[in-house]
């Protein structure tokens, strides 16, 4: 699904990824954790597409196509999903306006139809539920005066509306209770199926005792220094990263 | 994205409206003086207390200056004897049929979504509309007046409105825009050409939404309209205002004048969707939209509303006013103004607070990208005597891009000390961030802005009547094409 080949980039110069491999195919999850600044957040930034970034190697291919080459919104109509680790706030937009926005964007990008009222409010209702999301914040503007939990609640609902086939969540869980982090567990967990995949960007093992991963890697200094199985997230935890900071400023020194 | 990729490709949006209709004109020759007031009236059969008038207005404005530098926005001297005061096609038709209106002008009203057949109906739209289409210097069709006339409501050009109500025009004419009032006030009523008359009786609620769509088309014209509403005791109006001009590289002069009275008891809904030609991305032609627009709340517990929303014109000077004169009556002004590339809008409004438990509320939205500057100016006044006046206004600007401005000059002068009054004024830029955002869901660039923008403006939009909002969605959409890169 997605194959990401020894990919460098930079922002105003300064290189922060610097070489990333790897490979998700459909049905998986894969966890990658770092400490701050290892480039966790700026690996998903160029992923999706914000242009702040510069690639200065590498390729990265997405369902066949070349990722890098394609706009922002054509990424997110061709089933890549972002959930921000800061969501944003749009006022005076309804959610659910904003939401039937985009599934008709990415829609009419693939040649369908626009939803119908009809089954557009019946996959609100559905997937509301599934996120507990309150009836008020579904209409309510996007993300405006949501507190940090039901910003997060509102990415995981959005996905679950939008249905991509990978799913990002970039420290989804940093700033979230138990309730809001099974909320989100239980919304990944219902989601995934044979046909998508989720990167969890995290910093915590904890989400990870809620969201299962088939793969763990650990990204220190621009490079994925580590990759195992969801057993090396528990080691690392255990370790902490400053085992992980010493042993590869070692290396590269 | 940065400031710089935003700003590097400007605005390549089509002003859709730009086309010109070949009718045959029967135009003035350019120049302004006596001689010309006295044709204009002569040509219009005016009675003589208007002649009057109008000299009058005329002769008040050769004693006045110019404001040609009027919130320091510099635009080329006007030359006034380089304009022509009366510009009307040919075929007047009477106003029984509209077999007799010329195909040509049917056609350009139809083409700019404003149908002059009854059985018609705006696209989608449910409701009637009842239109007085105004085509430069004349009126050429006003739809539903028998409809109206049953109910006992006017609807009909200012010109008729003159010749077959003249006791109506002749009390109410001037009393809320003095000639004396401003530099264009006076011009226009010395040159005034058309415009709409509407005359709401006691205890009547207009049945349909009222407008007037005014549409420039010869070249070296100005348009100076008068539009005069008058509801009386419990009455109720809506009233839509609807503009556009074709493309041309010229300025052209547009200085109307509203006025609206309310009686008691009586409501006045005044919306205005303004889309002049506002000139090509170097600022050359568009629109000198300059515009005396004030409304008075006579009677007690009356209510005027102006919701606008301004995209067009190369410089707009505009500030619908209230005059709050009856006890207990209110006011309110909703604005959206965007301007885009060499745009200029200085917009705003006076509330007068001379009544007691007099209302106010003032809510404007600007929006800036391009080279362009948009001014909020706003005088709120309470004046002696008006106990427990009430103001609330909220003044917030969105920038797009690093090049264009937004400023807010609020005057507020409290002369009685039970006043509550209150200003909350935020800037804020479209976000790259939010840009982002909606993309990664998959919107692109312009639909994107266009929602950020709807949202932005929704508090203003919501009070348009339901088929102009949409329109003006559209519209905001439209003026902004391009405007991120």
């Amino acid at each position: 699904m997605l194959t990401i080949k020894n990919l460098h980039a930079a922002v105003d110069g300064k290189e922060i990824l610097k070489g990333i491999n790897l490979t998700i195919r459909p049905g998986e999850i894969h966890a990658i954790m770092g400490p701050n600044g290892s480039g966790k957040s700026t690996l998903s930034s160029v992923l999706a597409g914000r242009e702040d970034y510069e690639i200065t190697e590498g390729e990265v291919i997405f369902n066949g196509k070349d990722l890098l080459e394609l706009e922002t919104e054509d990424r997110a109509r061709e089933g890549l999903f972002l959930a921000f680790q800061y969501p944003i706030e749009i006022p005076g937009v309804s959610n659910v306006n904003f939401l039937k926005t985009a599934i008709n964007e990415i829609r009419a990008y693939h040649g369908q139809d626009a939803i119908s009222p009809k089954e557009f409010l019946e996959k609100v209702k559905e997937k509301q539920k599934l996120v507990e999301l309150d009836n008020k914040l579904a209409n309510r503007s996007v993300n405006e005066g949501f507190s940090g939990g039901e910003k997060k609640r509102n990415e995981i609902f959005q996905m679950a509306m939008l249905e991509p086939k990978l799913a990002i969540l970039d420290e989804t869980d940093s700033g979230l209770d138990i309730d809001a982090l099974r909320v989100v567990a239980q919304g990944v967990n219902t989601l995934k199926n044979k046909d998508n995949a989720f990167i969890v960007i995290t910093h915590y093992q904890r989400l990870l005792d809620y969201i299962v991963p088939d793969f763990v890697h650990i990204l220190y200094n621009g490079r994925i220094v580590q990759s195992g199985g969801k057993e090396l997230a528990l080691e690392l935890e255990k370790k902490g990263y400053e085992e992980i900071k010493k042993q590869y400023d070692a290396i590269s020194a | 994205m940065s400031d710089n990729t935003i700003l590097d490709e400007h605005i390549n949006s089509e002003y859709k409206w730009g086309f010109t209709t070949d009718v045959e004109t029967d135009t003035f020759p350019k120049g302004l003086n006596e001689d010309v007031v006295r044709a204009l009236s002569a040509k219009k059969q005016e009675p003589e207390w208007l002649l009057e008038f109008r000299l009058k207005a005329f002769r008040h404005w050769l004693t006045m200056n110019e404001p040609n530098h009027w919130a320091h926005i510099p635009y080329p001297k006007i030359d006034f004897q380089d304009i022509s005061y009366y510009s009307a096609p040919k075929k007047k038709p009477t106003l029984k049929s509209l077999d007799e209106v010329d195909p040509e002008l049917i056609k350009t009203f139809e083409k700019l979504g404003i149908s002059l057949e009854e059985q018609k109906r705006l696209t989608g739209v449910e409701s009637n509309i009842a239109v007085d289409a105004v085509f430069d210097s004349v009126s050429v069709k006003t739809t539903f007046r028998e409809t109206l006339a049953e109910k006992g409501i006017i609807f009909c050009s200012f010109s008729e409105a003159v010749l077959e109500h003249p006791e109506l025009v002749k009390k109410f004419m001037g009393t809320v825009v003095p000639y004396t009032d401003n530099y264009y006030a006076a011009l226009n009523s010395a040159v005034f050409s058309d415009g709409s008359f509407c005359y709401i009786p006691k205890g009547v609620r207009c049945p349909m939404e009222l407008s007037t769509y005014f549409r420039i088309n010869s070249s070296g014209t100005g348009q100076f309209e008068r539009t005069l509403i008058v509801a009386d005791d419990d009455a109720y109006v809506s009233y839509l205002e609807g503009c556009t001009a074709p493309k041309r590289d010229e300025n052209q002069l547009h200085a109307a004048i509203v006025e609206i009275i309310a009686h008691k008891n009586a409501e006045v809904k005044y919306s205005t969707v303004q889309n002049w030609y506002p000139g090509d991305k170097d600022g050359k032609g568009g629109i000198f939209n300059f515009v005396t627009k004030r409304g008075i709340c006579l009677g007690d517990r009356a209510k005027i509303s102006w919701t606008q929303v301004e995209t067009g014109s190369a410089i707009t000077w505009k500030y619908p006013s209230v005059i709050l004169k009856g006890d207990n009556s209110i006011g309110e002004f909703y604005s959206v103004a965007v301007t885009n590339n060499r745009q200029e809008a200085d917009t705003g409004t006076k509330m007068i607070h001379i009544g007691k438990n007099t209302r106010s509320t003032i809510i404007s939205k600007g929006i800036s990208a391009g080279l362009s500057n948009n001014s909020y100016r706003g005088l709120v006044q309470v004046r002696k005597g008006a106990a427990n006046a009430r103001n609330f206004s909220q003044c917030d600007s969105l920038l797009m891009g690093d090049q264009c401005g937004a400023h807010t000059f609020p005057y507020i002068e409290i002369k009685d000390k039970t006043a509550i009054v209150e200003h909350e004024a935020t800037t804020s830029k479209i976000g790259e961030d939010q840009l982002f955002y909606c993309r990664q869901r998959g919107l692109d660039t312009e639909k994107a802005v266009g929602l950020i923008v709807n949202g932005y403006c929704r508090e203003v939009l919501n009070k348009l009547p339901m088929e102009f909002a949409v329109e003006a969605q559209k519209l905001l959409a439209i003026s902004l094409e391009g405007s991120v890169g």
